[in-house]
């Protein structure tokens, strides 16, 4: 017999039992839906955390100054004012190091027209926002000149501009931080959620000169919240981060035997453990739709074992009549694979359906690749043929005499 | 004389059983069946004639003995030789009828043909000649429980001749059938012995069929206790 007929013959036989075909490929839909499902959830989660990390800059350290302990009371982390502009201006010709931002920051009310609203003013250097790899959406970023001159100019994030702009443009127009007017020159591209989930879009940024002579005074000469260091790449990160050490160390007079005034933190060692993370969790997700699979394998290999035993009789004609071993493997393993192919077809249709359904239901990022969908194909056929096999096997080695003599 | 169509050699046939001691149901038969003869094995139930029919039909294999079938030897052939003498040179009637029941009556007759290698279309065509011939010609897209007895009956001998094979082995092939119907099917096998000379052997265990044959093999406790004319064996 040959290989269409073979094939035929399947469809004649799994079309003259509908409803136990269907429930067989049941198990097939719902396994093979379950691991395109989770296969695109585990990748949009995996694309998200990649998102977050590439929005923060690449190969980033960032400098905070230590603690400070005054009469005998130990202040936080980040509470020392021992890091300077001039810190910063060093770091920057610290070998294996791109750019350096040395940046203050504070909460202020801001207020246009009759509207207000509170954010965090940050004071920043132009270098900024290429380090970030951040844009300008209208209008620009400011300049060297900007931040020589002290100018009274303000680069703000989208949330911000629609809480005090609503629709309107806001570059051109003069905002007020503290009573003090600055003229909007730019608005920043979207960011999104930091990884901590904070607006990063909710943001106001003014020259670092503006900011420290106007509304972020402070008794230390020359001291910044914190700096952010972006190394050459991902490679000099541990020399950059070292040598950074050794010069502050230096330039702090901190003897061997003291600890840091000053911590550094590497944000890229962060995001590669959120990293692993989702993917440890798209894999996890992975193995729980597999197991559905497989389960609905093993239907696959019950059904057929009990139409194997219904069909004895059958078999045995089909021998009598001239039926090869090889012809009843085939026409049962076919039945198995087309049974897994179908419910292949139908599962990865409705994940599609699904997939659209969940990311447009909880936002989540869903991402369908064509190569899930011909794994679960390849994996449906597989377990046809797997779970087939034991069933055509069993059917093929009867002797005809006694498959006939089954009623 | 010309060589013999079939040719047994001291056939035995013992059943193993793990529970049992083993069941000797053949005793060593020998026989030689002529192109052209119509042959009715005889005997009471247990006597073997089933066992001798099913070695003869290839579906079952002795446990000593020669079988030559046309001059080859059947002993230690693979079972896809089996498969494909079944298919071509035996064709097979039995009580039961034993048609596909969820396929129509020229699927089964088909069926022989596809197993043969031949196209689908082609074996279609040649089943539905092979129906006709049956005069079932009206009848060839109705299911198996759509048909009486001796339509399946004759849909059943359709398909064993639709292969055009040189012996056409017969279990009680009247035994579900009424006494009208079973001369029926046995003029027409007996036609088809007389007029295309095919070879048929034949189990029964009632005299009036067994007269449509012409030589009458009697079995018993698995032993042939009778071998020669019809006539004679039923005197």
């Amino acid at each position: 017999m040959k290989t269409p007929q073979v094939i035929e013959e399947a469809f004649r036989a799994l079309s003259t039992n509908r409803l136990r075909t269907s429930l067989t490929m049941l198990g097939v839909i719902i396994g093979v839906c379950a691991v395109v499902i989770m296969l695109a959830v585990g990748r949009g989660t995996q694309s998200m955390v990649n998102q977050t990390i590439s929005s923060m800059g690449s190969n980033l350290l960032v400098v905070f100054p230590g603690s400070q302990t005054s009469g005998g009371v130990r202040f936080g982390a980040g509470a020392a004012q021992t890091l300077t502009v001039a810190d910063a201006s060093a770091i920057e010709s610290v070998s294996g190091v791109l750019r350096v931002a040395p940046l203050v920051m504070r909460s202020f009310q801001l207020a246009y027209g009759n509207t207000n609203w509170s954010a965090m003013v940050t004071g920043v250097t132009p270098d900024y926002f290429p380090l970030r790899s951040w844009d300008a959406e209208e209008g620009d970023t400011f300049s060297e000149n900007d931040l020589r001159s002290y100018a009274r100019v303000a680069v703000i994030g989208k949330t911000t501009s629609r809480q005090l702009f609503g629709d309107e443009s806001p570059v051109g127009k003069t905002l007020r931080i503290r009573n003090l007017p600055f003229t909007v020159i730019g608005i920043l591209s979207v960011k999104g959620q930091s990884l901590d989930g904070r607006d990063q879009d909710d943001a106001v940024f003014i020259p670092l000169t503006t900011a420290r002579q106007q509304l972020i005074r402070s008794t230390f000469p020359g001291s910044i919240s914190m700096m952010l260091v972006q190394a050459k790449s991902a490679e000099t990160m541990a020399e950059a981060e070292s040598a950074v050490t050794d010069l502050l160390r230096v330039r702090h007079r901190i003897g061997p035997s003291q600890e840091n005034d000053f911590t550094i933190r590497n944000l890229t060692a962060i995001a590669e453990t959120a990293a692993i993370a989702a993917a440890a969790m798209a894999l996890l997700l992975g193995a729980i739709a597999g197991v559905s699979l497989l389960v609905g394998g093993i239907g696959i290999m019950n059904i057929m074992l009990v139409s194997v035993t219904e069909r004895t009789r059958e078999i045995g004609i089909r021998m009598a009549i001239g039926a090869r071993q090889r012809d009843i493997m085939r026409q049962f393993l076919i039945e198995a694979v087309v049974i897994c192919l179908a419910g292949g077809f139908i599962g990865a249709t409705l994940a599609i359906f699904a997939a659209w359904g969940i990311a447009a239901i909880t936002g989540l990022l869903v991402e369908i690749s064509m190569l899930s969908i011909a794994l679960a194909f390849g994996f449906s056929a597989a377990i046809g043929i797997f779970f087939g096999w034991y069933p055509a096997a069993k059917a093929s080695r009867l002797k005809p005499v006694d498959a006939l003599r089954v009623e | 004389m010309t060589a013999p169509l079939i040719r047994l050699v001291d056939i035995r046939k013992q059943y193993e059983s793990s529970d049992a001691p083993p069941v000797l149901v053949l005793h060593g038969i020998s026989l030689e069946i002529a192109v052209g003869d119509f042959v009715c094995l005889m005997g009471q139930s247990g006597s073997g004639k089933s066992t001798l029919m099913n070695i003869l039909g290839c579906l079952d294999t002795p446990t000593s003995g020669q079988y030559f079938l046309g001059g080859e030897a059947i002993a230690g052939m693979s079972s896809d030789r089996l498969a494909a003498l079944r298919n071509k040179k035996l064709g097979f009637v039995f009580q039961g009828f034993n048609l596909l029941k969820r396929m129509s009556a020229v699927d089964n007759v088909a069926l022989p043909l596809i197993y043969a290698g031949i196209a689908r279309s082609d074996a279609l065509t040649q089943a539905r000649v092979q129906l006709e011939l049956m005069g079932l010609g009206a009848l060839n897209d109705r299911l198996p429980n759509q048909l009486s007895g001796g339509q399946q009956q004759r849909v059943a001998i359709a398909r064993a001749l639709v292969m055009k094979p040189s012996v056409l082995l017969a279990d009680e092939p009247t035994g579900n059938l009424d006494t009208a119907t079973s001369n029926e099917i046995m003029s027409l096998i007996g036609r088809l012995n007389r007029d295309q000379g095919i070879t048929v052997i034949l189990v029964t265990h009632e005299p009036d069929i067994a007269r449509f044959g012409k030589r009458l093999v009697r079995l018993k406790d698995g032993c042939v206790v009778f071998d020669g004319a019809v006539d004679e064996g039923l005197a």
